[in-house]
């Protein structure tokens, strides 16, 4: 078994034109920062974008907004975008808005094997227009679809090479339930190890979900709202 | 005289409990971690992955993998944990949050909320406003009673695409604490200097004056 590839450029090279990506990431926190540049380099488009936000415009998935290449976002936040938001106005991207919540338990959903489910989320709203709705126990539900991508790209604090996961503080967001919906799922990492070199009572992401495992580079981790105390 | 956000946000912590998990809205729901009366201990859930949230961190302990939901850089406290935003909204959606306090662009007498959407302007998206108030029986709501025009946000019905249907019960606004019940804003308390009359010409919705009204402390 060999899920170790050299770099970025090798783990995203047969991803093609109009693929569905997920990744990983809450505002720039725990973003696929390496993969992202290797899909701008290699200059792949027409994609459907599935992540809980947009980047900024200099940073994350902006960058590869702004070279074009996506073709639609399914987020629940999409401020914060100058380009993005230039992009949407003028029809040439598409978005679908999910609830937060929704979004992560339909993500959940694909990877589990769980086609449709129930939700009280967005009963009564534009949210639910179109879908079936079900009154259980007394409450009004919105039925859900599962998500799923043909590559989910997750960013990991700590790989090792049979692609078990471990996340640092809350970069770990919708990398995990992304991990395990991605026909191909392609992690990077700080750091890579050798397998029992990660207390297996640790792991977040067991290695089954994992595809494509490699050490990330000159991570930038910028930060979106810096804000300190005095004391 | 009116509360000022920091006012509303002092009240709005007198409604916590001790053992509380609370989740504060960006805004003013995040002033009311400020206020947490003496001898209550409440723990801050943070959407994106967070249980026990922390103050800001000093410059040396920035860390940019540990954010809130606002984005900005937060702490860790003893005892706090980390989660996926999956897990994280299965405590909301299945009733392990005891308090959500958030702002709102108009609230109804029906209890509709909307804070997600102006028709004809940037759509930023949701987030987790939905999960939150379709989830939380507990929900307060923190606004100014008026918007910058002046039009009461306390509605008959909301005229913006809501964010959730018949489930705020509480509304606390600079000039008042509201109970909506039986399709009307009843006004439990009202801040200091402010008088009914002001209160009425601010409520476009039902309002009932409540018998036993209080000055708000």
């Amino acid at each position: 078994m060999n899920k170790v590839v050299k770099n970025a450029g090798e783990a995203v090279k047969d991803i093609p034109d109009n693929a569905v990506l997920m990744l990983g990431g809450f505002g720039l926190c725990g973003i696929p920062e390496n993969c992202i540049t290797a899909l701008i380099k290699k200059g792949v488009k027409g994609l459907t974008c599935i992540s809980n936000n947009a980047g900024v415009d200099e940073f994350g998935i902006g960058l590869m907004l702004k070279t074009r290449q996506v073709k639609k976002m399914i987020s629940s936040y999409v401020g914060e975008n100058a380009e993005f938001e230039r992009q949407l106005l003028s029809g040439e991207l598409e978005v679908e808005l999910i609830p937060q919540g929704t979004l992560a338990e339909r993500i959940r959903a694909g990877g589990a094997g769980i086609p449709l489910f129930a939700t009280p989320t967005g009963y009564g709203t534009e949210v639910a227009e179109g879908k079936e709705t079900r009154q259980m126990h007394g409450k009004m539900y919105v039925m859900e679809e599962w998500l799923k991508a043909d590559f989910a790209i997750v960013k990991a604090w700590k790989g090792d090479t049979l692609g078990n996961l471990v996340y640092k503080g809350t970069a770990r967001n919708f990398n995990p339930m992304m991990a395990t919906a991605g026909k191909i799922t392609i992690a990077e990492v700080e750091e890579l190890v050798e397998p029992g070199q990660l207390d297996p009572n640790m792991i977040h992401t067991p290695g089954i979900y994992v595809q494509r495992i490699f050490k990330g580079e000159n991570y930038e981790k910028r930060i979106e709202q810096r804000t300190v105390s005095k004391s | 005289m009116p509360l000022d956000k920091f006012g509303i946000a002092k009240r709005i912590a007198r409604e916590l409990r001790d053992g509380y998990y609370v989740n504060l809205g960006i805004g003013i729901p995040t002033l009311v971690a400020n206020y947490i009366p003496e001898g209550i201990d409440v723990i801050l859930q943070s959407e994106n992955g967070l249980l026990g949230m922390g103050p800001f961190p000093v410059e040396s302990e920035v860390d940019p993998d540990l954010i809130n939901a606002g984005k900005q850089t937060v702490t860790t406290l003893k005892g706090s944990s980390l989660f996926s935003s999956a897990d994280s909204f299965a405590m909301i959606r299945g009733g392990h949050v005891d308090l959500t306090v958030l702002g709102a662009m108009e609230v109804a007498e029906n209890g509709d909320i909307a804070n997600w959407k102006i028709p004809g302007k940037m759509v930023k998206g949701m987030g987790g406003a939905m999960d939150l108030v379709a989830a939380t029986d507990n929900i307060i709501v923190a606004m100014m009673q008026t918007n910058p025009k002046g039009e009461s946000k306390l509605l008959p019905a909301c005229t913006l695409p809501i964010t959730g249907k018949g489930c705020i019960d509480r509304v606390v606004t600079d000039l008042g604490y509201y109970e909506i019940k039986d399709g009307a804003f009843h006004l439990l308390e009202i801040a200091q200097g402010v008088t009914v009359e002001e209160i009425k010409a601010k409520t476009l919705g039902k309002l009932v004056i409540s018998d036993n009204l209080k000055v708000m402390e």
